[in-house]
């Protein structure tokens, strides 16, 4: 004999294991008993197989490992005897699952043994096929599972019933099968039988609806019948639970009149009579007649509409609902919130109820609360609710918060009546519970502060205030930095001062103080510096007086080991000291935000093109957004001193620049182009090799309306301007005086024509290209901008804007204003990414004065030379 | 009226596991009715038990989890506990939980939890006789009793029966 399997019996290794005062310890012992297993297991050691697998059982259930033992389970199953079988089935279903391979193996045996003379036998393997059961199986074995549903003792035809549960989840097409022989077991007197019969029979509906209508024209009366016996029977010590009969078997005749009920007025109006019985007679003081009742009002509230009954389950819901025992509250908030589709007016009724449920000890009911009370609010008590759920948040539980809030500033987004109150709430939610915010939320409140002008200053001196009680809480922070940033005139001037404010004095270096808290605060994140860095940078614009400061501060940041942190301070101290002169125009105040384009990405949903009607100006999906980014940015650069700041132009600006404007193609008759493609898709627009620009001359009109055809402009252009060599350098002769050198071209490097870009009665640009060799992709252009008129131009101002794979760079103009028939100049450099395969595209605008009247200019300049 | 009621009805609505646990954590049956992978198992031990064993005890005896309800109670120094789909009625499953215990205690005779650990099959094998496909199958404590006795007595025949058998192999070789 096998020298470890000799000793420990199974007491004696639960014993050992119990005994071990360390986990180590433990897994000795384990580590030990596993080896002798697998020795025993090597030898197939029959007379200690039944013992190794019930300590490969305890071991399973500490948690190690014992596939190995898995065979051995098998082999027991296959051994003739009672008591192995026994022990072989229950480590089948516990050392294996149905997604196990070996579990094929065992389909076999199972068939014998359904088909064993020993019932004990019989309900083993029913027992096992139940529980584990795979599709495969299923559908080998239902032949036997429902020869046994009329076997001769009700213990294995209700075992056989609960199989064929299985088996009917597994492969629903089997349960034709079990049609008959399921309406059969209802008609059984034996508890077990009946419980497990109407289950078979409730699953078979769900899964067929033919077999639904023949259960209710067949069963629906019986199935009363069988209800009201049960309700009205006298005490019988075998099934009384807490005085009432068989509650199981209750509850479980009620889910299947639920079944033919639902949506069948017949039927409905069939089990009315028992359903108010029950419903009113079963006693309400223990747990079983409480699962009863609340099982009768699910019936209830899903079968066909009866008045009385449905007053009758909102009534015992109502009770439920101050009963004092935790899980019936729980169950009726549980409840209510189903009732809610098919009576809102009745759980409106419970709402203060709720509203207490949600300040409930107990974190489970107050899930369960919240979520019902989310649902309860309308337009109408929104702002009683919010007050409630807000003044709770002070109170709550760390835990709990995060869901409450997130909760509440749903809630207060959905329904609230007007900006003021929603932006009060929010702020009240972020002073609470800011930390739990998510990012979504706090953007959300700040596109709608952008698009609420008239409470800027509000909004901004409210969180001021509330930055001094709560500057621990991460996104009011955040909020509170932003718009201090953006509002901090309004801030320390008082304007837009609502009736219901208190004034309040804040002088200029008050707010950059708090900024410098939230900078050097320790719970600010890198996000929170960082947009506090960029606050800090327009406060220096909108104060000059604190500039040396702030930049004392944005200097701090230069040596931090934050990437982002060190460039932003770097950066933004340059714009301090050195771009005075452009500082204010950079740092105007950020254009509105556009809500709907918000909302939209917040939904996921991006709006797949931008709208022809043009409707909402600034719906423009993300993609082109962030290509605008770069030209702004580039035309940033270029306004210097005095020159009017484009943003006062209005938030359409970055559209305009970008074609979006489509009232442009549909003004050009010359064009080829679809107006719909040229609104819908800006890049295409911009990359459309031979659309013509709206002031393109006119000659070239019959080129242009063949649009493929691109080379035709540039071979007109090319006998105009670039036949001769001498060309450009020609015309820098002509432009000479204006300071810049003229660009030469070298001898290595190919020569490009020069380009008349845009003429108009007024205006004429021309663009000389040179580039250097080494350096192929990049083109640098001098534009030369002439006035044709004889009126001066004044605040003069070119903008160009390119599609993603360009990169342009304006240098300042030589001068911003255009003398009567004089001419200035504008260098650029463009970078090609594409230098070979695409060609260089632009659109451009031309903004100035004539004796204090805008005249703007626009057009797309797409004749440049091939190979820039 | 096709409402949320209609939606129960799609799911299976059944018990996902059964799950004894002792105050200390230590597991003491388990029984699993859904497939769950073994390492899925034994996370979802860990995690419930931590949450169930942290409530306080006036609390009520359902934890939402994973979109799951979990259905506790607490005899001695065990919790029951029982998983079941969110629209399932948790006040029957505490009666199961209930009935199960009853059904133990008659059994081992005022069960406690040693009973339990040493005869953990049997506790088992009550079970399997009570739930099937983690459906109730039998609502009668008696006839439960009844049955595992028989089977009981079954194996205690087999022994004799083998043991008579080597008495008579082992005079059969003197």
């Amino acid at each position: 004999m096998n020298p470890f399997s000799s000793g420990t019996r199974l007491s004696d290794m639960i014993r050992a294991i119990r005994a071990s005062k360390t986990a180590a310890e433990e897994r000795a012992v384990v580590r030990k008993e596993c080896a002798a297993i697998r020795a025993s297991i090597n030898e197939n050691d029959q007379d200690y197989r039944h013992r190794d697998l019930a300590k490969l059982m305890f071991i399973h259930m500490l948690g190690y490992p014992t596939h190995f033992g898995q065979m051995e389970c098998l082999k027991l199953i296959a051994s003739p005897g009672f008591p192995e079988k026994r022990i072989g089935y229950l480590g089948l279903m516990l050392l294996l699952d149905e997604r196990q391979e070996v579990l094929m193996l065992v389909t076999n045996s199972l068939k014998q043994d359904l088909n064993h003379t020993n019932q004990y036998i019989v309900g083993l393997a029913l027992c096992a096929l139940g529980n584990i059961c795979s599709a495969e199986m299923a559908r080998d074995l239902a032949p036997e599972v429902e020869r046994l549903l009329q076997f001769r003792d009700p213990n294995i035809r209700k075992k056989a019933a609960l199989c064929a549960i299985r088996i009917i989840r597994k492969v629903p097409d089997l349960s034709e099968n079990f049609i008959n022989p399921g309406a059969a077991l209802l008609k059984e007197k034996h508890h077990g039988v009946l419980i497990t019969g109407v289950h078979l029979c409730t699953e078979i509906c769900n899964v067929s609806s033919e077999a639904l209508e023949y259960f209710r024209k067949k069963c629906t009366e019986g199935l009363v019948k069988t209800l009201r016996d049960i309700a009205n029977s006298p005490y019988s010590p075998e099934y009384d639970v807490a005085g009432i009969m068989d509650p199981f078997l209750h509850i479980r005749l009620l889910r299947l009149l639920r079944v033919l009920g639902q949506g069948d007025a017949d039927a409905s109006d069939c089990m009315n009579d028992i359903l108010a019985q029950v419903a009113s007679k079963t006693e309400s003081n223990k747990n079983a007649g409480n699962a009863i009742l609340y099982e009768c009002v699910q019936t209830i509230m899903s079968i066909e509409e009866n008045g009385g009954l449905r007053v009758l389950a909102i009534n015992i819901l109502g009770k439920f609902l101050s009963n004092r025992d935790n899980n019936i509250r729980y169950v009726a908030l549980n409840m209510l919130m189903r009732a809610l589709t098919v009576d809102s007016q009745a759980v409106q009724r419970h709402r203060a109820t709720i509203l207490e449920c949600v300040k409930d000890s107990d974190a489970s009911i107050q899930k369960r609360a919240l979520e019902l009370i989310y649902l309860l609010v309308n337009e109408n008590n929104v702002k009683p609710l919010a007050k409630e759920l807000i003044e709770y948040l002070e109170v709550s539980e760390q835990d709990f918060k995060g869901d409450l809030a997130a909760k509440i500033c749903s809630i207060v987004e959905k329904f609230a009546p007007e900006k003021i109150w929603y932006i009060d709430q929010m702020l009240k939610v972020l002073s609470e519970a800011g930390t739990y915010v998510k990012e979504d939320v706090w953007h959300a409140l700040i596109v709608v502060i952008t698009n609420a002008p008239h409470l800027h200053g509000y909004t901004v001196r409210a969180l001021y205030r509330a930055l001094h009680t709560s500057c621990e809480q991460e996104s009011l922070v955040r909020v509170a930095v932003w718009c201090i940033g953006e509002y901090a005139d309004l801030l320390v001037n008082n304007s837009g001062m609502l009736d219901l404010e208190d004034p309040i004095t804040v002088t200029e270096s008050d707010a950059v103080d708090v900024i410098e808290t939230a900078i050097k605060h320790h719970t600010s994140d890198v996000t929170t510096k960082a947009m506090a860095l960029i606050a800090l940078l327009k406060i220096s614009s909108r104060f000059p007086s604190c500039s040396e400061r702030v930049k004392s501060i944005i200097g701090q940041n230069k040596g931090s080991f934050v990437l982002e942190l060190q460039q932003r301070s770097m950066e933004f101290s340059s714009v301090i000291q050195k771009h005075q002169n452009i500082r204010s125009t950079l740092l105007e105040r950020m254009p509105v935000l556009d809500e709907a384009t918000f909302s939209g990405r917040r939904a996921g949903s991006l709006p797949a093109s931008v709208s022809t009607s043009g409707k909402s100006p600034l719906s423009i999906p993300n993609g082109v957004a962030k290509a605008a980014a770069a030209p702004l940015v580039d035309l940033l650069d270029l306004s210097s001193d005095d020159t009017p700041a484009p943003t006062s132009s209005g938030d359409n600006f970055l559209q305009d620049l970008l074609g979006v404007d489509i009232t442009q193609p549909s003004a050009q008759p010359v064009s080829g182009m679809q107006p719909s493609q040229a609104g819908a898709d800006i890049l295409l627009d911009l990359l459309s090799i031979g659309t013509p620009s709206p002031v393109q001359n006119g000659s070239t009109n019959g080129d242009l309306l063949s649009m493929q055809d691109n080379n035709a402009p540039i071979a007109s252009m090319d006998t105009i301007s670039s036949t001769s060599p001498t060309a450009p350098s020609s015309m820098m002769d002509l432009l000479d005086g204006f300071g810049s050198t003229p660009p030469k071209n070298e001898d290595k490097s190919p020569a490009y024509p020069s380009i008349v870009a845009f003429e108009s009665s007024s205006l004429k640009i021309e663009f000389i290209f040179t580039k250097k060799p080494e350096n192929p992709q990049t083109t640098d252009i001098v534009g030369n901008f002439t006035n044709l008129s004889p009126n001066v131009y004044t605040d003069f101002l070119f903008q160009a804007a390119v599609p993603k794979f360009l990169q342009l760079h304006l240098d300042p103009a030589s001068s911003n204003s255009l003398p009567a028939n004089g001419s200035i100049k504008q260098t650029m450099r463009v970078t090609n990414s594409q230098q070979g395969k695409k060609p260089i595209v632009m659109r451009m605008r031309v903004g100035y004065k004539i004796n204090g009247k805008d005249v703007l200019e626009e057009g797309q300049i797409n004749n440049f030379p091939r190979g820039l | 009226m096709i409402g949320c009621f209609g939606r129960r009805y799609d799911m299976l609505d059944n018990i996902h596991f059964v799950l004894l646990v002792s105050r200390q954590g230590k597991v003491r049956l388990t029984k699993w009715y859904s497939p769950y992978a073994q390492k899925e198992r034994s996370k979802v031990i860990r995690e419930l038990s931590g949450v169930i064993l942290n409530r306080g005890p006036k609390l009520c005896n359902f934890v939402e989890w994973r979109g799951y309800k979990v259905v506790y109670k607490r005899y001695a120094s065990l919790y029951f506990c029982m998983c079941i789909d969110q629209e399932d009625n948790e006040l029957e499953v505490l009666e199961i939980i209930h009935h199960y215990v009853e059904i133990l205690d008659r059994y081992f005779g005022s069960v406690c939890e040693l009973d339990l650990i040493f005869n953990f099959h049997k506790a088992y094998y009550i079970l399997d006789e009570l739930l099937i496909a983690g459906e109730l199958q039998e609502s009668s404590k008696k006839t439960v009793a009844r049955i595992i006795s028989a089977q009981d007595q079954l194996v205690e025949v087999a022994k004799e029966e083998a043991s008579s058998i080597s008495n008579i192999i082992a005079q059969a070789t003197k």
